[in-house]
Order: C-alpha cells, then structure tokens, then sequence
C-alpha cells in the first residue's frame, strides 16, 4: 500500500537489511520479518511489555516504536540474549523457581528483568515489584518471578 | 508380572511425586523459542481480519463488499452468508439443563447483529495490515435497533425480546428446593439478607486467540494450528460444522499462551477462519488483537444474587436461600452452554456446610453484549462469595467468631463420603484440618490485636476467609451427558526407543500450568524411568489419544491417573523382555534409575536401553512365541463420583484508606488440598496465579458497558488488571486428602484460587470498615465504590 523503506540495523549481532512499510512497528518487524518471534504482542498499545526488545542498551516497548527507528540501531531480542549467554543466571532462576508458566510474558519480563539488573545491582522486593509492573503476566500471580529476579540478584553479588 | 505390581505408584522407589521438578517445556519458552499459533508461517499463508458490528443491536440492511475486493493484495472478502454456505450454525445447549434453549448461531452474523463487536464479515488479504485496511472499505447499512442491555430488565413485559422466536428473553431458569426454608428462617435467632453483585469481566490471555487454517485440497485434510485447550472437542465441533469428516481434522496447539477457560469455546471468527482456508484453498491466519479480544472474547460473571441465611443462637446454619440472575449476551455459548456457571452457582453455594433446608432460583437472560461462558472457577468465586458474606454477617450478628461459626457447620472430616444439601456426593475433604492450618499459619490474634490498635490511629485494616469446596476431576456428568463432543477421559501413550528413551503422548494440553511436567513425573516414577530421558508430546489430534484437555482443574487428576496405568503396563512388557534375557521371573525384576535390577536388592543386571536395542534390532534372540510391545496406551476415566471435590480456605489481610477509597492488599493465606500433590511448587504457583485472576474480579476488572450496550473500556490502559505493585504475598499451605477413586489419588488445584480470593477479600474489606457502618457487596471494589460506600461522594 505504502512506499517501503530501507532500513538497516544489527539485529543479536547480525546485519540486516530489509525494506519495511514505515508503519511497520519493531516487534512485528521482528516477529514477521525476521522471524524472530520470541518477543511476543499482548496488547499493541504500549501497557503489557510483552513486546519488550533492546535497542541501543535500553528495553523499549516494540509495539511503540517503529522499524524505521532501529534503523542504524543496535536491536537485542530474547533470542539473541539467550544466544549470548546474558541472561542465562536469570534463565536458569526462572526455570528453578517456575517463575514462567504460559512463556506469554515471559521473554518480557527477562529482559524488564535484566535492565532492572543492571540499573540496581540488589533490588528490594518491592523494587522488582515496581519495575516490573509494566510486564502484565497473567499466569503466575507474579511471586515466582519476584523470587527468581531477587535469587539472581543475590547470586550476582555473592558471585561478585 | 514384576514383584511391585499391584503395588501403588505411591509404593514406588525414586519417587517423583511430591517434587519440585523444573517443567520440561520451560526452557524452550525462557530463551523465546516457543511455538505458539502466531509464530507459525506457511507457504503462500494469507491474514483474516474481521468487520465487527459497532453497534449492540442491529440489522444488516446490506454489505457491499466489492471496492474493498477491488484491492490489489486482497483476495476475498466474505460476508455472513458467505461463510454460512460453507460452516453450519450451531446452539449452545446442552440436553441435562432441561429447557435451556438458545437459537443457531451463525459463525459470521446474518442478517442481524446481536452485540458490538460480533463479527459479520471478513477480509482476506496478503498482509495482516492490508486486511485491515480494506476493513473500511466494506460498506454495511445498519439499521439500528434498541438493545435489551441490563439484565434486570431483560424479563420485563416492555422489554426488547432479542430473539422472537421466543416470548421474552428467558435462556433458562432452575429452582431448587431442599427442606423448609421458611420454617428454617422463622425458627432461625438471626435472619440476614444481603444483595450480591459481580461485575462482568473477561479472561485477557496475554496470547489472545489464534488460529492458522490449513486446508490441503490435495488431501481434503484441514490443519488448525490453534491456541485451544480442548483439541479432540475442536476437532469434532470443526468437522461438524464444516461437515468434513473427524480424521480429516487435525488440531495442532504447541504452545498455548494462556486459556483460563476462554479458549475452551466455538468462535465465529476461527470457524470462519477455518471456513476460508477450505474455499481459498489456502493456509489463513486469524490473530484477534487486543481492542478485538475484549470484545470477541467470552466475557464471564456478571450475577446479582440475592442470598438470605438463617442461623441459630449457637451458629447453626438453619436455611439459605438465594436468588442469581446472570446475563449472558445473545448467546448460550456453544457447546458447554452459559447455563453452566449458574448451575454451578445453584449447586455449590454453602458448600463447604452441612446444613439441610436450602432454595435457590437462578434465571439466565439473554442480553445485546458478548457471549459469556466458563472463565477460571466457573460459579465458584459467586457462589463462594455469596455464602461466605452471608456466614460472616451472620456471625458477626450472633457476636461469634466466623471461623468458629464455620467449623461448627462443617463436617468432622471423617464423616466422608458425605452429600451436599442438593444431593452432590463429597469423597473426602478436610475442613476441619484445613481451617485449624490455615488459622495457624495467619497468626489471627495478633492482626486483631494490631486492628484495634491501628484504629485509634484511624487506620482501616480487616480480616476475612472465605471456605470453599470446588469442582475438579469431571465425570461425563458434566458435558457429555448433555449431548457435547467433550470426553472426560483422557490417554496416555508411551513408546519405548531404542535407546531407552520414553515417548510419551498425553491428550491434555499445556498452557502453562504445568501438564507436562506433571505427567512427566508420573511415568518416571510409574515405569523407574528418570525425566530427562522421557518426552511429553501435547496438544496434536494425530499424535496423541483421544481425551478431554484441560480444564475444570481435570489434567493431573484424569490424565496423570492414565499415565499412571500406561506407565505400568509398558513397566511389565520392558520386565517380561528382561525377564528372557536374564532369564529371571519378571517378579523378581525392577526398574530403577533406567536399569533393570533385582527387585530385593537393588543389584543393577541391564539397562533399559539395552532392553531397546535388543527388541528393535535383534528380535530375533528372542523366543519365537514372543512379541515385545514396547508401545501402549492406557485411558482413564472416573466413574464412581461425578466430580472429585477438593476443599481450600482463604484469609485476606487488607487495609482500605478511606481518604481515598484504595485497598492495599497485605497478605494473602490458601490452605488448598487437593489430593496427592505430584508437584508441590507447581501447584502453589496454580494457587498464587488462581489467588491473583481471583483479586483481578473482586478490585480491577470490569468491562463497563453503557446503557446503549458500547463497552466504555475495552483495551488494556482502561481495563485494569492486577499488576506486581499492588499484589500481596501469598502464602500457600496444603492438606493432602486423596480421592480413592484413582490410584494416584490427585485431585485439581488450577481454580480454587479464583474461587476463594473474592470471598476472602470481601469480607476483609467489611470487616475494616464495619465501625464506619460501611459495607459493600458489588465487586470489583473499586476506589469509587469504596468512596461510595462510606458516603463520601
Ligand atoms: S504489546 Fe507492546 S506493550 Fe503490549
Ligand atoms: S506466564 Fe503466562 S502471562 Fe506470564
């Protein structure tokens, strides 16, 4: 229908090239065309975080943010943060603790996770609970996931 | 025959029942590579997207569809009759619930339009987008028409009849009457009466329904790559209505993203979704968005109850009596009917008592908004609600403790098997050892202590339980004696390979509450097999057998049972090979750790995966008379009770500022049992999700609908759910009373969470607030109610 554009980012350390429709929002460009569909959509309009993605270092919602702004960006998904072994501490509290029952949320919320992580070092309870109440989960009551975040804190720093 | 047959799976050495075992199929959804409907793309695959009515009421005077099928990029678009050549209408009844009556339901509406957001016709286009797009250029003359909206007025002489085939908008009504309720109330020390109401909500799966169609005219073969709970009842309704034939459907659901009961249900944009593919000849995908899904989606609840109890000065509960009233949209929902919850209602309320004159009606109306149907705890948290109010106002009045009132009108928990007062057999549940745990673990004379002390300071905290018995484990009496195509019993396959690996197919599905896992654990302990050398293959028509899936908490109960029987049957086939070839009385052999030994001492002799080898590759060492089956398949169903109930109480701590009207939540308890847990931190993560989609009901979620039926909230910024912030701990605690019917004896855990949060929750807030004489009986609990309630607006 519309004239597409050229964009090209680094997509989990590759280069890719593709023309989009600048309508085009990140997390379908990253789900339809890279096929990259580990970052999930629950709502569209900004409130679930499911669409959770790194651009440039920061967790963006990808149903907020247009293709055409990764362009010349550096964009992380679940996929590629799993690949890289970032995230695999984080990974393997979730796993223990149950902390994902449907997945929906899930490659959302470890990322909401892991920037939290990275911003303060050893959050209370409470502060997991702030910085995740943009990431909707619907499935666990959210404890678990309080619990695996706070256990990956605490093993980072004993690991320190 | 082994030296353990016979015995119990609770009998078995290496154990993994009543363990933490991480979920196998977790990792794969922890680095994003699920596979859900919406992560599947085919070859030359096209997008649906689907024209709703904008209004509650209307007829369609006519659809012009051709500027929108002019489109370069679009295929076809099809209208209401268009789909209705192709896909049969169906009804939403069931024949049990005598004289529930709904007209057929047309997978895209024709000729009228019964709720804003029923679709009516449908693009197909190349891109999801373009679909949607072109949506705006199908021209519809509406001709609108009053809309029957509230419910209570749905039966009034004036109101709109929405169907004229019928005299009014009666969809079904059911009386009850058990005693003498008037005598009960006349000789009763205190008779309360109390208006309930709940509000409608909806399920917000994080994944919203999903389909892929995939029609392969070469085989006449329809694929449905489908977000369901149910595959065998969506393979038989899909080949109904679409008049192929069962084995020509084959239902594939990987990974389900959330179901809460929704996906459980016949939908008139997948039917047609299916209904496209087969003319197109096409692989279509239809995905609902958000905006759609509040609107597409079964909503649930949406009762006013009027409840009356009568007590004695003692506490004895002497007669209940309730009136529910439910609006169920245009609809009875095919095929599990919307009768259901109310009967659930009519059956359960003051369940958790012994107590012997009730009456109850419940009137079911039809209304101009979304279909509603089962959604988590179907009727438990209004019934539940409801009783567990009228006991705490009750005891209130007699100046008693309400949890002295309750055990005094529960059975002793030997006094099982027991009967409800309508006559609904109870196996074996333990209020008694339940509410004594659950008064241990809440510490309840120091949060009164701390009550009255924060009260002078004018802090507003309370305390409240609710007590609960719930339906899980269903027999055939629950659908199938209706006339549905919904088993009740459910299979398990498990093949041996060649390298001592178990293949396992269960016909309950996962959606994330933990079925993999759980039958995984079974067949460990069942067979002596550990879980990293088993599979679970879920959710696939072609490759598992024929079951029920999952819902009404019936997966580890109903299908860890036919694991239970599948694992001892290939246990004894692997210990008959073994037997040969170590030439041992099979009796004398086990299997333990993946190795056969000898069953008295343990002392390793061959592993299971030579077992493998030898039948695959070398059957011919074997006697000539012998045949290795290294593939069986058990099914069970339960039989002797038609539901296996569990009991569970709650207690909600809260404190309500009553300058704003928020509720802060402090701490929530569950003493939950439910039988033989297999797998203790799943179960109270199903408890804790229960508790929260239970808090969602009681304080958040509401669709509100206007008096013109336009549903005011309908996206995910208006329509609050609960998030981490304002979410208490939930502490969870078990009793384990087995039902004897089976021999794993486990009983369903995924509902009563749902079930008793609001109970709990309401009563908390009326105790907080009783020395401000302010009450409130309508949920959710909004600020605004609250503020309402106290008289400050
Ligand atoms: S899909 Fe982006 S926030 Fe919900
Ligand atoms: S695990 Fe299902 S939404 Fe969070």
């Amino acid at each position: 229908m519309t004239n597409r554009i050229e964009i090209n980012t680094t997509v989990n350390g590759e280069t890719v090239s593709r023309m989009v429709e600048p309508r085009t929002n990140l997390v379908d460009f990253v789900r339809y065309d890279l096929e990259l569909t580990g970052s999930h959509v629950g709502c569209e309009h900004g409130v679930c975080g499911a669409c959770t993605i790194r651009l440039n270092g920061e967790i963006v919602r990808g149903c907020l943010m247009l293709a055409v702004q990764a362009d010349g960006g550096l964009v992380e998904t679940i996929e590629g943060l799993s690949e890289n072994g970032k995230i695999s501490d984080l990974q393997e509290q979730f796993l223990i603790r149950n902390a994902g029952q449907c997945g929906s949320c899930t490659p959302g919320m470890l990322l909401t996770a892991d920037a939290l992580l990275e911003s303060n070092a050893s959050p209370t309870r409470m502060e997991i609970r702030e910085f995740i109440s943009g990431n909707y989960c619907r499935c666990t009551g959210f404890e678990a996931i309080i619990d695996a975040i706070e256990k990956t804190a605490q093993t980072r720093q004993k690991e320190r | 025959m082994s030296g353990s047959e016979g015995l119990s799976i609770h009998d078995r050495p290496n154990s993994y029942i009543g363990r933490s075992v991480p979920r196998p199929n977790l990792p794969r959804l922890l680095k994003g590579r699920g596979s859900y409907a919406d992560d599947v793309k085919l070859p030359r695959m096209l997008h649906a997207a689907f024209l709703r009515s904008p209004y509650a009421h209307a007829e369609i005077v006519s659809i012009k569809t051709d500027e929108a099928e002019k489109v370069t990029g679009v295929f076809r678009v099809f209208t209401g009759d268009d789909i209705a050549k192709v896909c049969s209408p169906w009804v939403g009844v069931l024949t049990h619930l005598e004289g529930l009556r709904s007209p057929p339901q047309h997978a895209l509406a024709v000729g009228r339009v019964l709720w804003q957001g029923e679709p009516l016709a449908a693009v197909v286009a190349e891109s999801r987008a373009l679909a949607e797009d072109v949506l705006e250029l199908i021209e519809v003359d509406y001709k609108e028409l009053p809309p029957a909206v509230d419910m209570e007025k749905a039966l009034d002489g004036d109101a709109e009849v929405i169907h004229d085939v019928y005299e009014n908008n009666l969809c079904w009504e059911r009386n009850v009457n058990q005693g003498d309720v008037d005598a009960a109330f006349a000789a009763s020390e205190v008779v309360i009466e109390e208006e309930y109401r709940f509000g409608r909500h909806t399920g917000v799966t994080l994944e919203s329904r999903s389909i892929v169609a995939d029609f392969d005219a070469g085989e006449d073969m329809l694929t449905l790559y489908h977000s369901t709970q149910a595959p065998h009842m969506k393979q038989a309704l899909f080949a109904k209505h679409l008049d192929l034939d069962e084995h020509k459907i084959r239902i594939i659901c990987r990974d389900v993203g959330g179901a809460f009961g929704l996906k459980a249900h016949a939908y008139g944009d997948e039917f047609a979704t299916a209904a496209m593919s087969m003319v197109l000849k096409r692989p279509v995908k239809f995905v609902a968005d958000r905006m759609e899904s509040f609107l597409g989606d079964i909503h649930a609840r949406d009762h006013i109850v009027k409840g009356k109890i009568g007590v004695s000065k003692e506490g004895k509960i002497l007669g209940l009596e309730i009136d529910d009233l439910t609006g169920i949209g245009p609809y009875s929902v095919y095929p599990r009917s919307s009768a259901i919850e109310i009967n659930q209602v009519l059956n359960l309320t003051g369940g958790a008592y012994v107590f012997e004159n009730y009456r109850a009606r419940g009137r079911v109306v039809f209304q101009n908004k979304p279909p509603m149907c089962q959604y988590r705890a179907v009727g438990h948290p209004i019934a539940i609600s409801v009783a567990e109010s009228l006991v705490e106002l009750a005891a209130s009045a007699i100046d008693m403790e309400s949890m002295q009132m309750r055990q005094l009108n529960m059975a002793a928990d030997d006094d099982y098997p027991n009967k409800t007062v309508t006559g609904i057999p109870l196996e074996n549940l333990s209020h008694q050892e339940s509410t004594t745990k659950l008064m241990e673990m809440v510490n309840y004379q120091e949060i009164r202590n701390e009550q009255a002390e924060l009260r002078s300071n004018g802090i507003y905290r309370g305390v409240g339980f609710g007590a609960l018995i719930e339906v899980t484990n269903p027999s055939p009496a629950f659908y199938g004696v209706g006339g549905a195509p919904i088993s009740a019993q459910d299979g398990c396959s498990i093949k041996l390979d060649a390298k001592g690996n178990l293949i396992v197919g269960t016909s309950v599905t996962e959606q994330g509450q933990g079925a993999e896992a759980v039958i995984s654990q079974v067949v460990a302990t069942a067979v002596g097999i550990t879980p990293e050398k088993i599979k679970v293959i879920s959710g696939d028509t072609e490759n598992t057998p024929y079951g029920g899936g999952t819902w009404a908490s019936r997966g580890t109960g109903i299908a860890g049972e036919a694991a239970v029987k599948a694992g001892k049957v290939i246990r004894n086939n692997i210990l008959d090979v073994a037997g040969i070839l170590l030439q041992s009385e099979p009796e004398t052999l086990d299997i333990r750790n993946n190795q056969i030994v000898d069953d008295e001492n343990g002392t390793e002799r061959m592993s299971v995966a030579e077992i493998g080898r030898i039948v695959y590759y070398r059957g011919d060492t074997l006697p000539k008379d012998f045949q290795a089956e290294m593939m069986v398949v058990q099914h069970y169903l339960p039989k002797s009770f038609p539901f296996a109930f569990t009991n569970s109480v709650h207690c909600s701590h809260l404190e309500v500022d009553v300058t704003t009207g928020f509720i802060k939540l402090l701490k929530h308890w569950v003493v939950e049992d439910c039988g033989t847990v297999v797998n203790p931190q799943n179960v109270d993560d199903q408890v804790r999700g229960g508790v929260v989609q239970g808090i969602g009901g009681a304080l958040y979620e509401e669709c509100i609908y206007n008096d013109q039926g336009q549903l005011l909230n309908g996206n995910l910024a208006d329509y609050l759910v609960p998030m981490a912030v304002e979410l208490p701990e939930i502490i969870v605690g078990h009793v384990e009373s087995r039902t004897f019917e089976s021999d794993l004896g486990a009983k369903g855990a995924g509902e009563a969470g749902t079930a008793g949060a609001p109970a709990a929750i309401m009563n908390a807030l009326n105790d907080a607030l009783r020395p401000l004489e302010a009450k409130l009986t309508r949920q959710p609990f909004t600020p605004q109610r609250v503020l309402e309630a106290l008289g400050k607006v």
